[in-house]
């Protein structure tokens, strides 16, 4: 049992990373407003930098700049922390700020056609505009395919 | 690592989470979300990771908060959810 709780502690940055994904996740499915959505996958993409972050941490470690450069003394036994998901995740911040303002322009896009941002609305609307995409459309053409 | 400054920071990070998604009126939602990407930042700083830390505050909590803005600007301001 004490082994249980001493993982629960000892990784409680793991914890919380899996707890925002799910928030982020829950807000992308769940929510009706398109913006909602961008929000949660915001949210997402951050618990998933969280959680290279934290890989990457070393216990005593410090930042990753080399103790004593430009002509110092050189300092042999410092411990550093592993520098190479830094990287990834700095090239993974500007991919996340990317895929968010392309989201952002299809949604100006998206309202300026149906004058809404919920999900129900613009469905309904959708479905008024371009009457083959009904339900009811989409039943029969599969009754069609069934039967040849 | 501080320990009890790292479980604060991660704690205020849930409650900015989900008070970002359940909030009606998407400009509060947004400002809260910035919020988010900062206190992250100080969470990565805190972790030695320097460089993602400045990332995240000028991208995370700048550029992004500025896009969020500008589409609200362009679209409406409240949520049914």
């Amino acid at each position: 049992m004490s082994g249980i709780l001493d993982i629960v502690y000892a990784e409680y940055n793991y914890w919380i990373y899996v707890t925002l994904m799910m928030i982020g996740f829950y807000a992308m499915i769940a929510k009706k407003n398109l913006i909602k959505k961008v929000i949660g996958a915001n949210i997402f993409q951050t618990a998933i930098f969280l959680f290279y972050i934290s890989l990457s941490d070393v216990t005593g470690g410090t930042a990753p700049i080399l103790m004593g450069g430009h002509g110092g003394e050189h300092a042999a036994d410092v411990i550093y922390t592993n520098p190479v998901p830094h990287v990834l995740i700095l090239t993974a911040i500007v991919v996340a700020v990317s895929t968010t303002a392309v989201a952002l322009a299809l949604i100006i896009r998206i309202y300026n056609e149906y004058g809404s941002l919920d999900e129900d609305v613009i469905r309904a609307a959708r479905r008024e505009l371009q009457p083959e995409f009904s339900e009811h459309a989409r039943q029969k053409s599969v009754a069609e395919v069934s039967e040849q | 690592m501080i320990w009890i400054l790292d479980i604060t920071l991660l704690f205020f990070l849930v409650v900015c989470a989900i008070a970002a998604i359940s909030i009606k009126d998407l400009l509060s939602s947004i400002i809260i979300l910035s919020a988010y990407s900062l206190i992250m930042a100080i969470v990565w700083v805190e972790m030695h990771s320097v460089d993602v830390g400045f990332t995240e505050a000028a991208v995370g909590a700048g550029i992004t908060t500025v896009l969020f803005i500008a589409t609200l600007a362009r679209t409406e301001g409240r949520s049914e959810d």
